[in-house]
């Protein structure tokens, strides 16, 4: 038994936890102070050993990031911590930077000081003005006792944040895209090579990491990477955020040491809404292949999700129950991807346009027997071959519900129409703003109330 | 498709080769190639639309996805988990690649991305002006499925967008290659098009309020937003597809959507069309357009691609010798190309190349020999259409009446081919026995035709494109690149990218182009160059120079090894400035560069056609020269004492003579009056010439003129070879059947009239005679400086060293010269291209203009004792005091004809209303005069 621990998450209930005074009295900062004491190269060491993995998504080790900086050459090296978080089901590093922003901050200054950077730059999706603002509060907090700026702490290291607020495009999170669009220019992904670490922000070796990555520094640091890698698995080491969202009794962030199953999870979020039974789930946002009710027990680690054919990603968990259509929840999905493909590459602009139509239209009962096949093709068409992972990401719910659903698709494509009603999925009963044709033709009844409602 | 490698010039390093297997093929490539140039060169042609060889990789379409294998660290060979796009990645050593002719994935991969592009493809093909010659749909054959799969609904757009008043977008068309964009951001420098909106929506466009959204900036109508604007945010809003309010009749005069007269009003920078200034090079991103969703106005919907005879050909609008192709249907000419060149022009070309070309059959064109009497007054009768035989028999009678009277002086004209310059050359001194020679028609010294003797005649190829392109630094020395030699702006802004070339543009402000170059100023009050140029000379050392001083930084740059001074036209009326380039290129060893604006000027060095110059660079007052001329040309008896050693008068000296009398005939070609320095002068100089021949293509003010007119042939209806600035010997054929004569066959015809033999009978024969004098062997011309030359341009004032005008009262330094798109002949009938012309303005600092009372946006007359011309102001930073510039041959602003005037001349500038009492800017629209 995996029990909950509170790393990241252990002030957020404290009297105004954001406040810097909130994060030093317990035992904030701890970590900055250590951290300037010890080389540059020995921190980069350090987080080597923890096995830290990037949270934003691919799960890349951090301090080998770092490591591929080239060596020094006199010119600006940039961290960007990219806080753009958008990925549906994603909600992790917002609460964490309204919560606690000082633990952002500290590991942004501990990184910064690894691998020799001066200016540092938090890029926050631009919806969350809240955010903007705490970010902008909590810089501010730690300028003033002398945590940025010049010679911090006495120890000669130089070190402004700048916080940047996105204008919301969840490509911008992609991050050759968000460095792009940090630039000034359109927020379009770059060509690699080079890679970030070689030409990042103006063309200088940048690292880019998430939000929770950074701020799982200062823990590292202060306690050391032992007792960071006692937690977890052997190679998905440390804690993690675990977003609980959707038909579950409680929904929001539950901090786990990596391996944690969501049957677990579950248990402390109690349970599935009202006891009905789970139906499919996100492991890790929409762009991870969906599970099921069969993969309660999957050990939620990298390793072990990808085993099961699906990516940990962001650890966005997602629970949908048997009230959910699947071909609903997967359209809504493809919708946004078609809304946020960036418009690049022929596959994910074209292909997602195709897809939500044919969705839609199987959703409308207007579907036809070769709709499936379609699909299914035309995601294979698409992955792999897109420009970036968005292209990728959008087929994982098609691809991974037909696996679990064909036969709920075809229900839709021989009943014409849905079969489900979306209001039993509610949490509160509403009519829907838009007639729904198919749940009227599938039940055979309540046309006149579809169309009286528009 | 293109299928060009550009292979780097005169480079003699080996490139280290790179071993690999394509195909089962066992290959080797210099290291460094993309996978997709790599096949080309093996016959495996990769589908693909964003790549294009002269542009930056995107990876953007995803047509040309390959498998691709790669050895590990231990040797064995691993497939990529996905196919990869093979015109971003390079060959690697061991790399193993499988096309679409070898793999299954990688061909449904292609054939899974031409399936979606086809998806939201209009499939217009019949009514599209690409179909026929359409990448998309030639690769859709060759790449994509039979049918399709998609029932659902198609993106559609309203249609078409102007993005100028010459190029036309149809949204629907486009697949979203960002050729277009990436030509005009990474080569021409115009971001006048950019990618907007994002997913399915994404679509090229201008900055356009409507299409993006906007609320107009310039709309100060204070009640809440204007109706239009409203309109429009509401459309989109409902739509979710951008609805324009696109105007749906392509071939309308320069309006263009979205214009905002009055914000256009503010800018600079705006074409003649109100909209924000595109670009010259706009017409490039229809060619590499590989679908038909850009088009020029000229040529939409006008022809089939396979209706089309085309003719390879050389373009006549500047010296640069671009490669272009003909396209003509049944005798008329439809659209011009560009040719691929990767020697001269690679593969671009200037829009005036491009759709300038209607001039060649103008409804003025001449198609028959005139002639006109004259009473016993003197007084000019009617011209008439006359048989050529009557014609010739006139035009010699008065020849030889005027040759043996006081002599006839001879104003070829700067665009013959080599050929006509030739047959000119010989003409004048076999049959007419002068030196009275000049091709300049425009502004000229004596200093210069010294210059182009000593340093640029008989030296065959000089610095080359490819040199330029790589050259350290390059100093502009009187040359707007961008506007009098487009390709060769583009060469150098491509040196700026990818070699570091620093460029340094001697002017008095910093043009749009210097600064695409990222150039640097170095300042010179017009007349005043030849004092900065020496001051260029030594290093700049004196303690009191500022830290990053231009001339310093110039100084020191010229020195490197391979810098260049590229010396244009506007050097020559300025006194002294062609010694000091000679002497600042002895001083540093940078290489110097002659950059004429005509097409034919470089060959008429060449050809002798200046008063001090036999062809060759022969010096007419070497004896040595002369017996060789007198040899290759088979000249004895008479003819051969014709030959004169004493130079001849220049284009002023010759219109000043005839003015007086002390010529008493004139020959003239292709010149444009309004051209020269003083056309009132030339006016009555030519009205009071005994007799006047001039060989033509359209009626122009000489015709009206002349006593006998010879009707030539244009360009496209004749053989021959222009010799660009380089010195590179740039033929081209006839493109149309014609019967009109070139030039040299009029020549030869009047010659053999005349009783002379001009051995210019034939196009062979003419380009025979170029050969058969080579370059002068013997000693060269010297160096101008050694005689006080002379300035020639009309009312010329010596420029002191100071700079006058500076708030002492109303004067300035008129400064000026032609811009690429003007009130050229060149460019008649072709009014798409008009309206992408630059605005003429009036240029001042902010110093001049506070202490001339004037401000950015109102109208300014610039005034001398002939006339005045009033245009919008332009306060332009950093801009030289006391110097005021206005475009030397647009409309409206006539600098030569209006004002009388020369750049160096010092002019009066004012506000256009006198400030009778009513302040602040009076806007008044009325043009010159
Ligand atoms: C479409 C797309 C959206 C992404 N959005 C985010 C995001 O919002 N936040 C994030 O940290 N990483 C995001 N990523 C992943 C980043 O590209 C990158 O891998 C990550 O920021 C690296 O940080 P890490 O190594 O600390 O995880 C996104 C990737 C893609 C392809
Ligand atoms: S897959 Fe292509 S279109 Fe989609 S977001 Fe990435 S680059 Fe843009
Ligand atoms: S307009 Fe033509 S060149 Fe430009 S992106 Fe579209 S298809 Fe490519
Ligand atoms: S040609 Fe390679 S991606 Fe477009």
């Amino acid at each position: 038994m995996t029990d909950l621990l509170p790393v990241l998450t252990d002030t957020w209930d404290a009297p105004r936890s954001w406040r810097l005074s909130t994060y030093e009295k317990h035992g904030g900062y701890a970590g900055l102070k250590k951290a300037l004491r010890m080389a540059p190269s020995d921190l980069v060491q350090t987080v080597k050993d923890s096995g830290l993995r990037g949270r934003g998504g691919a799960g890349f080790p951090a301090g080998m990031k770092w490591g591929f900086l080239p060596p020094d050459d006199g010119g600006p090296r940039y961290l960007v911590v990219n806080a753009d978080e958008s990925e549906p089901g994603t909600c992790k590093d917002i609460p964490l930077m309204m919560a606690s922003p000082q633990h952002l901050i500290e590991g942004a200054i501990i990184t910064s000081y690894a691998i020799g950077c001066n200016h540092a730059f938090i890029y926050v999706r631009g919806e969350v003005l809240h955010v903007y603002r705490r970010l902008l509060e909590a810089v501010a907090e730690a300028r003033r006792v002398g945590y940025l700026g010049t010679n911090i702490l006495g120890s000669g290291f130089d070190l402004e944040i700048t916080v940047h607020a996105g204008a919301g495009a969840y490509i911008c999170g992609e991050e050759t895209a968000l460095l792009d669009s940090l630039e000034g220019l359109r927020g379009q992904p770059r060509l690699k090579p080079p890679f970030p670490a070689v030409e990042g922000l103006y063309a200088r070796p940048t690292v880019v990491n998430n939000v929770e990555t950074v701020a799982s520094v200062p823990g590292i640091v202060d306690r050391g990477s032992d007792w960071f890698t006692a937690m977890g698995t052997e190679k998905s080491t440390g804690h993690g955020l675990f977003s609980l969202s959707g038909h579950v009794t409680r929904p929001g962030q539950y901090e786990a040491p990596l391996g944690i199953t969501l049957r677990e999870l579950l248990d402390e979020a109690g349970g599935m809404r009202g006891g009905k039974a789970l139906k499919f789930w996100t492991p890790g946002g929409s762009s991870t292949p969906l599970f099921t009710a069969e993969h309660l027990d999957t050990p939620l680690d990298y390793e072990s999700v990808g085993a099961a054919g699906s990516m940990l990603g962001t650890r966005a968990l997602q629970l949908f129950d048997e009230t959910v259509c699947v071909v609903r929840a997967v359209s809504r999905w493809t919708d946004f991807y078609a809304h946020e493909s960036c418009g690049k590459c022929t596959p994910c602009r074209e292909g997602t346009y195709w897809l939500k139509q044919i969705l839609h239209r199987i959703e409308g009962g207007e579907g036809q027997d070769q709709d499936i096949d379609v699909l299914l093709d035309l995601c294979d068409n698409i992955l792999g071959r897109a420009f970036c992972a968005l292209g990728d990401g959008a087929t994982s719910p098609i691809t991974s519900s037909i696996q679990y659903f064909r036969d709920e698709y075809q229900a839709h494509i021989d009943g014409r129409g849905c079969p489900f009603d979306p209001s039993a999925s509610a949490l509160f009963p509403y009519t829907p703003r838009t007639p729904m044709p198919s749940a009227a033709a599938a039940s055979g009844q309540l046309v006149g109330a579809g169309g009286g409602g528009h | 498709m293109t299928v060009t490698t550009s292979k780097p010039e005169g480079e003699v390093a080996e490139p280290k080769m790179v071993a690999f297997t394509i195909d089962g093929i066992e290959a080797q490539v210099p290291e460094g190639t993309l996978i997709i140039r790599a096949a080309e060169q093996l016959g495996i042609e990769i589908p693909r639309f964003c790549d294009h060889p002269l542009l930056e990789p995107a990876g953007a379409c995803r047509q040309c996805l390959v498998e691709v294998a790669m050895p590990d660290r231990e040797g064995n060979v691993r497939p990529m988990p996905k196919p990869q796009a093979s015109c971003t990645m390079t060959v690697t050593p061991g790399m193993v690649v499988k096309t679409q002719v070898t793999s299954p994935v990688a061909d449904k991969a292609q054939q899974g991305v031409m399936e979606l592009l086809l998806m939201n493809h209009p499939l217009d093909c019949p009514v599209c002006d690409k179909g026929g010659e359409c990448p998309l749909q030639n690769q859709a054959m060759s790449a994509g499925r039979a049918d399709t799969r998609f029932e659902d609904v198609k993106r559609t757009f309203p249609k078409p967008v102007s993005l100028s008043s010459q190029i036309l977008l149809d949204r629907e068309r486009c697949v979203l290659c960002q050729r277009c964009t990436r030509f005009s951001d990474e080569i021409a420098g115009d971001a006048f098009i950019a990618l907007q909106m994002r997913g399915a929506t994404q679509q090229i466009g201008r900055f356009d309020e409507k299409i993006l959204g906007f609320e107009s900036p310039g709309c100060g109508c204070g009640d809440g937003g204007c109706g239009s604007a409203d309109e429009t945010s509401s459309s989109a809003a409902d739509t979710g597809v951008p609805d324009t309010g696109a105007p749906d009749s392509p071939g309308r005069e320069a309006a263009v959507i979205g214009a905002d007269a009055a914000a256009a009003k503010s800018r600079a920078e705006t074409d003649a069309g109100g909209q924000g200034f595109s670009s010259y090079f706009s017409g490039n991103t229809v060619q590499i357009c590989p679908v038909g969703a850009l088009t020029g106005a000229s040529y939409r919907f006008r022809s089939r691609p396979f209706d089309l005879v085309s003719v390879p050909s050389i373009a006549e609008h500047d010296s640069c010798g671009s490669a272009i192709r003909i396209d003509h249907r049944r005798g008329q000419v439809l659209r011009r190309l560009s040719g691929e060149d990767p020697v001269v022009n690679e593969e671009w070309i200037t829009d005036k190349d491009r759709f300038a070309f209607t001039w060649q059959s103008a409804p003025d064109r001449l198609t028959t020999p005139l002639v006109r009497e004259r009473d016993e007054a003197g007084d000019r009768g009617e011209l008439r259409p006359a048989s050529w035989a009557e014609a010739l028999e006139v035009a010699a009678q008065g020849l030889a009446r005027a040759r043996a009277a006081a002599g006839v002086g001879v104003l070829p004209g700067g665009r013959l081919t080599v050929e006509d310059a030739y047959a000119w050359s010989r003409f004048a001194r076999q049959v007419l026995g002068t030196n009275d020679v000049d091709q300049r028609a425009r502004a000229h010294s004596a200093e210069e035709a010294e210059f182009l003797a000593h340093a640029v005649a008989g030296t065959g190829i000089g610095v080359t494109f490819a040199e330029l392109e790589k050259a350290p630094a390059v100093l502009l020395a009187g040359l707007e690149a961008e506007e009098e030699a487009g390709v060769t702006f583009l060469r150098l802004r491509k040196g700026v990218a990818k070699h570091g070339t620093r460029v340094f543009g001697l002017a008095p402000y910093a043009s749009r182009g210097l600064t695409k170059l990222s150039g640097t100023l170095v300042p010179a009050v017009p007349g005043t160059e030849a004092t900065v140029l020496a001051g260029l000379r030594g290093p700049v050392t004196d303690p009191t120079t500022p830290a990053g001083d231009p001339r310093a930084a110039a100084s020191q740059a010229l020195r490197e090894q391979g810098a260049v001074i590229l010396v244009g036209e506007r050097l020559a009326a300025s006194r002294g400035a062609c010694a000091a380039v000679l002497e600042l290129a002895a001083a540093t060893g940078a290489r110097v560069a002659w950059i004429p604006r005509r097409a034919g000027e470089r060959g008429g060095v060449e050809a002798g056609l200046l008063p001090n110059l036999l062809p060759g660079g022969r010096p007419v007052t070497d004896p040595a020269a002369r017996a060789e001329v007198t040899a290759a040309w088979g000249l004895s008896g008479e003819e051969a004492s014709r030959l004169s050693a004493a130079p001849g008068l220049d284009t002023a000296g010759i219109i000043d003579a005839l003015s007086v009398g002390h010529l008493s005939g004139a020959i003239v070609g292709g010149v444009e009056l309004a051209d020269l320095p003083d056309p009132a002068h030339a006016r009555t100089a030519l009205g009071a010439a005994g007799f006047l021949v001039s060989l033509e293509v359209r009626r122009s003010e000489v015709t009206d003129l002349a006593d006998v007119v010879l009707p030539v042939a244009p360009p496209v209806e004749r053989a021959g070879s222009y010799w660009n600035w380089e010195g590179r010997v740039r033929s081209f054929g006839a493109a149309l059947d014609s019967t009109a004569l070139p030039d040299h066959r009029a020549l030869h015809a009047l010659a053999a009239q005349l009783g002379s033999d001009l051995g210019a009978g034939t196009p062979g024969e003419a380009h025979l005679a170029v050969a058969a004098l080579g370059a002068w062997t013997g000693p060269r011309a010297g160096a101008p400086g050694a005689r006080t030359p002379e300035f020639t341009a009309a009312g010329a004032t010596p420029t002191p060293a100071g700079r006058p005008g500076t708030g002492a009262d109303d004067t300035a330094v008129l400064a000026s010269w032609r811009m690429l798109l003007d009130d050229a002949r060149g460019q008649d009938g072709e009014r798409h291209l008009a309206g992408t012309a630059k605005r003429p303005v009036v240029r001042v600092s902010s110093t001049t203009a506070s202490a001339l009372g004037l401000s950015d946006g109102v109208q300014a007359r610039v005034v001398t004792g002939r006339g005045a011309i009033t245009l919008p102001v332009a306060v332009t930073a950093g801009m030289v005091d006391g110097v005021v510039w206005v475009p030397l041959a647009s409309s409206g602003s006539r600098v030569h004809d209006t004002l009388g005037a020369a750049p160096g001349d010092v002019v009066r500038v004012r506000a256009a209303q006198a400030a009778g009492g009513s302040a602040g800017k009076s806007i008044d629209t009325g043009s010159a005069e």
